[in-house]
């Protein structure tokens, strides 16, 4: 829980020496409780000082890295319940499980999946994030010659080693200790071994219990041993377990600021069947789960979730935007209609799709208003007949056509008679007001 | 340091409508927690998944979808058989031959088509509309008076036509679908002029307008969100009405659910992924607090009721 200016300044020297740059221990309080202000500005802060704000000053949700490097993959450090409240910060991460037995032929398909998974939606680069190597058997040289596969295979991948044996996390964890590894899992029964080695080898420590009493416990005796850097897994794997723990856990890190529970979660998706485990993954995604474990990834299902975890995590505040271009839609020639409409991405999406259910070609300009709607653009001034010519003038789109007619939605009709003025030698033509009018209009012109 | 829950105090419910007759029939709502939250509420009903028929063969479903349904496509009263035989909860007919762009059948040939459907299934029957604000108008009254007895659920009025519509469901004894754009206070808002014509708001289904996966469906999710939290939390009564998605005509018109193997390779096999994208897309709607879906494929419908069976526990 955050402390208010006052509870912090009764935590510093109250000497007023001014080495913060701040006049007063008390104005320099009032920065740090604005968070406008770090403690490390204050050269005689007590140890207790430090910690006491310092744990004040933590996300309710610890933030964890996993791997190094471009591939390097960040969860946690989430504030909200619902994206409405603010946002979801850090996608979750979803990662395909190799067993120890697939080594050889069958992991290096798996590899190749990875490596090959990335594909490109509304402008960002969607993957596979990471790699967790399972053991099932307790062959710990079978599942370390796999993580060693893993590592020269995808390298800079991140892994997630999978064993509840410290003896076969060792053996794994030879061949990528220094590739900030997350390691599953400590239990009652194996916390102090598992904490050692996370702790040797700067690692994260996935942390299992049945059920969130004991998680409650198993988080205290770890963090007790020494390791910060937590996930969690309360052993929910049906669906209906996966919102409740995953909500309490998410309500008590963020409303109650509620220590042992305030750590990324960790879920294993896996089914048998490939549609339940998308469906599985998806509940996860949606609700709280920062590391999504999948038996496999085909590429239908990392496009389905990788699509909805953009949508999820998309900030509702900023409107989802589309690159301003001359879009051409179905095989369009010199002569298609030309239209235009603006960046947001809801309205490309809905004008394109009623495009391309019209089966009638067309050109689509979408011009950059900073992803407002038509109506909002315009009434925003930024959806003008001087900035539509410049876009139209600008584009170059009058070498792909033969004609110089541009259609305008129905909404801004008003445009038509200074944009014949601004764009001399064009027509411009009212289209439709809605998107689903475009059908019935273009199959009317052509 | 023990964990104590941290449990909502609710002050509102969701209404239980109920859909069609006989032993057939499916309650819907009832909700008194946020989704799934069983340790602080209650969930008497599950939702309903429903399957989407048309009136005439529909010329614009794309193949994959088209074969799951398995030739049944030209005959609504075969489809709507076919569904309820495929585990379907609901049959939800969609009159799209009367659009003035498509057949613009008449209000008297869709009654007739709607009653013959109707007179075919013992689960409950949808009727929709094509959504043309005036031929609506008049389809849905027609088809109204011709299923009378069957409490059927009729849809969608929008702001501009729903006085008609209401006043013929309320004539014929049905349920209604209203449904408003993408926006809690326009919900809201359709849900009070209802109310204000004399229409009882227990007899209301919302459709917050629906949207596909990667297209949209962030806004919905929230939309939904937001209902549920005011209906419960808020205790606004205009909020307490069951929620429809109506996912099935957003889903089989995107470019994920068309477009060949070949033509986008990184996209994987055009079957699996074209399923994945309706049951993903109900997945979502479900966990946003849905009490009814209507779907298309059938195999994705299956998928969406295990879903749901697990989620009830």
């Amino acid at each position: 829980m955050a402390l208010s200016g006052v509870e912090i300044f009764k935590h510093l020297p109250k000497t007023n020496c001014k080495k913060c740059g701040h006049p007063t221990c008390l104005a320099f309080a009032m920065k740090l409780a604005a968070k406008q202000a770090s403690l490390d500005a204050c050269p005689d802060a007590s140890e207790d000082a430090k910690k006491i704000l310092g744990e004040s000053a933590a996300p309710p949700i610890r933030g964890i890295t996993l791997g190094l490097g471009d591939k390097a993959v960040k969860v946690g450090e989430e504030i909200c319940l619902f994206r409405h409240d603010k946002k979801f910060f850090n996608p979750n991460v979803f990662a395909v499980a190799i067993k120890a037995s697939e080594a050889g032929d069958a992991a290096a398909k798996k590899i190749d999946a990875v490596k090959n998974s990335e594909i490109d939606r509304v402008g960002q680069k969607l993957r596979v994030d990471a790699i967790a190597v399972t053991d099932e058997g307790g062959d710990a040289a079978k599942f370390a010659s796999v993580v060693k596969q893993v590592v020269d295979g995808a390298p800079g991948v991140p892994i997630i080693l999978v064993s509840k044996d410290p003896a076969t996390i060792e053996a794994g964890i030879a061949h990528c200790a220094d590739k900030r590894p997350l390691i599953y899992a400590a239990t009652a029964e194996n916390a102090e071994a598992m904490a050692k080695i996370a702790k040797e080898k700067k690692a994260s420590l996935a942390i299992a219990a049945d059920g969130l009493d004991a998680l409650t416990a198993l988080s205290e005796k770890v963090k007790g041993l020494g390791v910060d850097d937590l996930v969690l897994d309360s052993g929910a794997r049906k669906v209906k377990d996966m919102i409740e723990h995953y909500t309490i856990i998410r309500r008590a890190a963020i409303k109650k600021n509620f220590k042992p529970l305030g750590y990324p979660i960790i879920a294993f998706a896996g089914r048998d069947n490939s549609v339940s485990e998308t469906m599985a993954a998806a509940i996860g995604t949606m609700k709280y789960a920062s590391i999504i474990i999948l038996n496999n990834v085909e590429k239908w299902k990392m496009l389905a979730l990788l699509s909805l975890r953009q949508n999820i995590y998309t900030d509702p505040q900023v409107p989802m935007q589309v690159a301003q271009n001359v879009y051409k839609v179905g095989d369009a020639k010199d002569s298609s209609p030309l239209m235009i409409t603006t960046n947001f991405s809801l309205s490309y999406f809905i004008v394109r799709g009623e495009v391309e259910n019209s089966k009638v070609p067309a050109w689509l300009a979408v011009m950059d208003n900073e992803g407002l709607s038509v109506l909002t653009a315009w009434a925003a001034g930024k959806f003008t007949a001087g900035k539509i010519a410049a876009f139209i003038t600008e584009s170059g789109v009058e070498k792909n056509i033969k004609h110089k007619e541009l259609i305008i939605p129905g909404y801004v009709a008003i445009l038509s008679g200074a944009l014949e003025e601004k764009l001399p030698g064009w027509k411009i033509t009212v289209g439709p007001r809605e998107a689903n009018g475009l059908p019935s209009f273009l199959k009317g012109r052509a | 340091m023990a964990l104590v829950i941290p449990k909502e105090s609710y002050s509102g419910k969701i209404y239980n409508v109920t859909l069609g007759t006989g032993a057939k029939a499916v309650t819907i709502g009832g909700a008194s927690a946020l989704p799934y939250l069983a340790f602080e509420g209650t969930f008497p009903n599950k939702p309903a998944v429903a399957l989407e028929v048309t009136d005439i063969a529909p010329d614009d479903w794309p193949e994959t979808v088209k074969k799951a349904v398995s030739g049944a496509a030209s005959n609504p009263v075969q489809w709507a058989k076919f569904c309820q035989q495929n585990g379907a909860d609901a049959v939800a007919l969609r009159l799209i031959g009367t659009h003035p762009d498509q057949q613009n059948k008449s209000a008297e040939e869709a009654a007739k088509i709607a009653a013959e459907v109707a007179a075919a299934i013992d689960i409950p029957l949808i009727i929709l509309g094509s959504g043309h604000v005036e031929k609506d108008t008049q389809v849905l009254q027609a088809a109204a008076a011709a299923t009378r007895g069957k409490n059927c659920t009729i849809g969608k009025a929008v702001e501009e036509n729903y006085k008609t519509i209401a006043a013929a469901v309320m004539a014929n004894d049905h349920k209604l679908i209203a449904m408003s754009q993408l926006d809690v206070n326009l919900a809201k808002q359709l849900n009070i002029l209802l109310s204000q014509m004399g229409f009882d708001k227990e007899r209301i289904i919302m459709d917050p307008m629906s949207s596909a996966l990667g297209y949209g469906l962030e806004y919905t999710y929230s939309v939904m969100e937001r209902i549920r939290q005011a209906a419960l939390l808020q205790n606004d009564p205009m909020m307490q009405t069951p929620v429809v998605c109506d996912i099935g005509a957003n889903v089989w018109k995107v470019k994920e659910t068309m477009a060949a193997d070949a033509e986008v390779p990184e996209w994987g096999s055009l079957e699996d992924r074209a399923l994945a994208w309706e049951a993903v897309t109900a997945s979502a709607m479900i966990t946003a607090g849905a009490d009814m879906l209507i779907m298309r494929h059938p195999g994705a419908a299956a998928k969406t009721k295990e879903l749901i069976a697990e989620l009830m526990g």
